[in-house]
């Protein structure tokens, strides 16, 4: 029970940094970036290259991770995505999705179509046990360094968000551009800084969660529902929003595929219809929404 | 404007026409591979693909005294494009056999196809058993996953394990598995636990080896397709379900040789049941894996043996009809025996499906490199689809 509990926390947290940077480009840039997950997907392949070819260890690769789909992410916001934000929301779909299928088959033909394994080091391979019986608790040790990791992303960004001068900057330029570049706010490199460390993030959760979701072509298709779910629910506007809805969906998913088989991954999707009912905005957006 | 209009139109008739003819005498005879060589299962493609150009290297492109063509097409996993990719082939290039087939979809979408035209189809990597009785004209030189999981049942049921767990992909083959396995077992004194099934597209196996280990039984059985076998043996190490005394038991397809390397020291002692390891100790099989190896960077794995097999039915079936089609063709491909890498086979003529020995084996790491070691064997395994 309380080993599930933690499995879900582990998996929701993994979910919330692969979504993070979708909810920061959605909700503070309004531009929705349906290729989120090519950039996860980047993430992933970074920390195999570097671990299977280069021989890096597991902890080394993750800034590299991090740092690589940052400017990945930077490139491209400065040469193809920065015309796409004064366009229609249809036109941004179809130019990232584009984009989603072109990484796809980029990597399918440079990498093969083959799941990717990564080799964790012998202290991520542990196991702690507490207790007995129904209230056991069993923790790996990579789920552990997931949680805590993520943790501590989540709390270093909401306070970057809310106690620096970038964070209220950010904050203005997305209320309102014109003002704001109007005072003399740089605001295409706020844009492209933030743009950046969106993607880098997604290359972050890529990365750590390559021996959890796996690394293949595929990856940013079969999780991009995922990741517009954690948004929709969770509302874009704040940090805990997404955290609050990828803890949700990662826990029922794994409740769900433990005490109901039959339904296994439809509880996620059941989840979401009724707490979309209930509150059409997400869980934590202003009342008005944009 | 009229006249012209009949005029070129003769003119293409009448070209058409010329074509047809001497296609109709050209000694020329194609055959029609259709494979998945892009998108999720391409790694079976590829394979396949390779022991298909081995075979022809190895044995030249005449087979009953014509020239054999082999006109390969990628249905990147895709149902309606096999479907679409075998009709072009029967209707433009007039093939006289279709091959490949990844997939169980895609053998069953084109099923219909083959009993229209009466074109042999033959089947080198499905794995579902109804696939043969979707058409007459469907032969098979892979393997049904019957064969493999009634193999492990009476290896399990003689080797101390009582009760067992079982955890399928929940598609075809994965209920395939999942029920002769029950039932073999159930049969030999064995008691399933729990019959769990995991999507196809849900990567993460934490709960339900959460469950298998709440229900702790001797074994857990598990089916997989190819390529998900790494990260489950992970997880299940990492679980701890080792520890707990839990032994696993597989089909080959969850330590498919492509992949085996990669996955580590999680698959050293994995119990598995199969028709054909890269490892296997016969002279036929040794020069098969060393001129594969010679030709590609990877090592062959089932679906390339059923790929190399498939051919070898074909030029067979060729060889006896003097290479003409159609049903001459299919009851040629009947009852044919032969030696293949993994040991001797037969094509059983009522069924059209392959009869071979399962191997159960244990994978070792063998010169530094992870194999799969037979160590018992069933002989001569009909498919246990289609005892009834």
């Amino acid at each position: 029970m309380l080993t599930l509990l933690f499995d879900g926390i582990a998996y929701g947290m993994l979910l919330f940094v692969l979504a993070l940077g979708l909810a920061v480009t959605m909700g503070l840039m309004n531009f929705i970036n349906l290729a989120h997950g090519a950039f996860a997907m980047a993430g992933g392949y970074i920390l195999v290259l570097m671990m299977q070819k280069a021989g890096w260890p597991f902890l080394a690769c993750l800034p590299v991770a991090f740092a690589g789909t940052a400017l990945l992410g930077a490139v491209l916001e400065r040469t193809i995505y920065r015309p796409m934000y004064g366009k229609p929301h249809l036109d941004q779909v179809l130019f990232s999705i584009g984009l989603t299928f072109m990484a796809v088959a980029a990597v399918d033909y440079a990498m093969g179509s083959s799941q990717q394994n990564v080799q964790l080091p012998e202290w991520l391979r542990q196991r702690f046990e507490f207790g007995s019986g129904p209230w056991m608790l069993g923790m790996g040790a990579y789920r552990l360094f997931i949680v805590v990791s993520c943790v501590a992303l989540a709390l270093g960004l909401q306070a970057i968000l809310s106690r620096t001068r970038f964070g209220s900057r950010l904050r203005a330029a997305v209320d309102d551009p014109r003002v704001a570049a109007g005072l003399g706010l740089p605001v295409d490199r706020i844009f492209l800084l933030t743009f950046a460390v969106g993607s880098g993030l997604a290359g972050l959760g890529g990365a750590l969660g390559a021996d959890i979701l796996g690394v293949e072509p595929t990856f940013p298709l079969k999780f991009m529902v995922y990741f517009l779910i954690v948004c929709a629910v969770g509302g874009t506007s704040s940090i805990t929003g997404p955290l609050v809805a990828a803890l949700v969906l990662g826990i029922a998913d794994v409740m769900g595929k433990y005490y109901a088989p039959k339904l296994g991954a439809f509880i996620v999707y059941v989840l979401m219809i009724a707490i979309l009912l209930w509150r059409p905005q997400g869980l934590f957006t202003r009342e008005a929404g944009k | 404007m009229t006249r012209r209009h009949t005029l070129i139109t003769l003119a293409i008739a009448a070209l058409a026409l010329g074509t047809g003819a001497a296609q109709a005498q050209s000694d020329t005879v194609k055959i029609g591979v259709i494979l998945p060589m892009t998108g999720q299962s391409a790694s079976t493609g590829k394979q396949i693909d390779a022991a298909i150009k081995l075979w022809v290297a190895q044995n030249g492109n005449k087979a009953g005294g014509k020239k054999v063509e082999v006109i390969v097409k990628d249905d990147a996993g895709v149902a309606d494009t096999t479907r679409r990719l075998a009709q072009e082939l029967v209707v433009n290039d007039k093939v006289v056999a279709l091959a490949g087939f990844g997939l169980t979809p895609l053998a069953l979408a084109t099923a219909p196809i083959a009993t229209q035209s009466k074109t042999p189809l033959v089947v080198m990597a499905a794995a579902t058993s109804s696939i043969t009785e979707a058409s007459p004209y469907i032969v098979r030189t892979s393997f049904t996953l019957p064969q493999a999981a009634v193999s492990i049942a009476e290896w399990a049921a003689k080797n101390k394990i009582k009760k067992v767990v079982t955890l399928v992909a929940d598609y075809g083959p994965g209920n395939d598995a999942e029920k002769f396995f029950a039932d073999r077992f159930v049969l030999n004194g064995g008691s399933v636990a729990e019959k769990l099934r995991t999507p196809l597209r849900g990567p993460d196996f934490a709960p339900v080896l959460q469950k298998v280990r709440d229900a702790a039984p001797d074994a857990l059985f598990v089916f997989l397709p190819s390529g998900q076998g790494a990260q489950f043996m992970k997880q299940f190490a990492e679980r701890g379900l080792a520890k707990a005394g839990i032994r696993l038991i597989a089909t080959g397809d969850v330590t498919d040789d492509d992949q085996l390397n990669d996955m580590g020291d999680v698959a050293l002692g994995v119990v598995n049941s199969h028709h054909y390891s890269a490892a296997h100790p016969s002279p036929a099989n040794k020069k098969f894996v060393e001129a594969f190896e010679a030709a590609n960077k990877f090592r062959p794995n089932f679906m390339a043996v059923g790929g190399y097999d498939g051919m070898r039915v074909i030029y067979n079936a060729l060889n006896t009809t003097k290479g003409a089609g159609g049903e001459a063709l299919l009851n040629a491909m009947k009852g044919q025996i032969f030696e293949s890498p993994r040991g001797p086979v037969l094509i059983d003529a009522q069924t059209r499906e392959i009869v071979q020995d399962i191997y159960i084996r244990k994978v070792e790491r063998v010169n530094g490199q992870l194999y799969n070691v037979e160590f018992d064997v069933q002989k001569g395994v009909k498919d246990p689809g289609k005892l009834k």
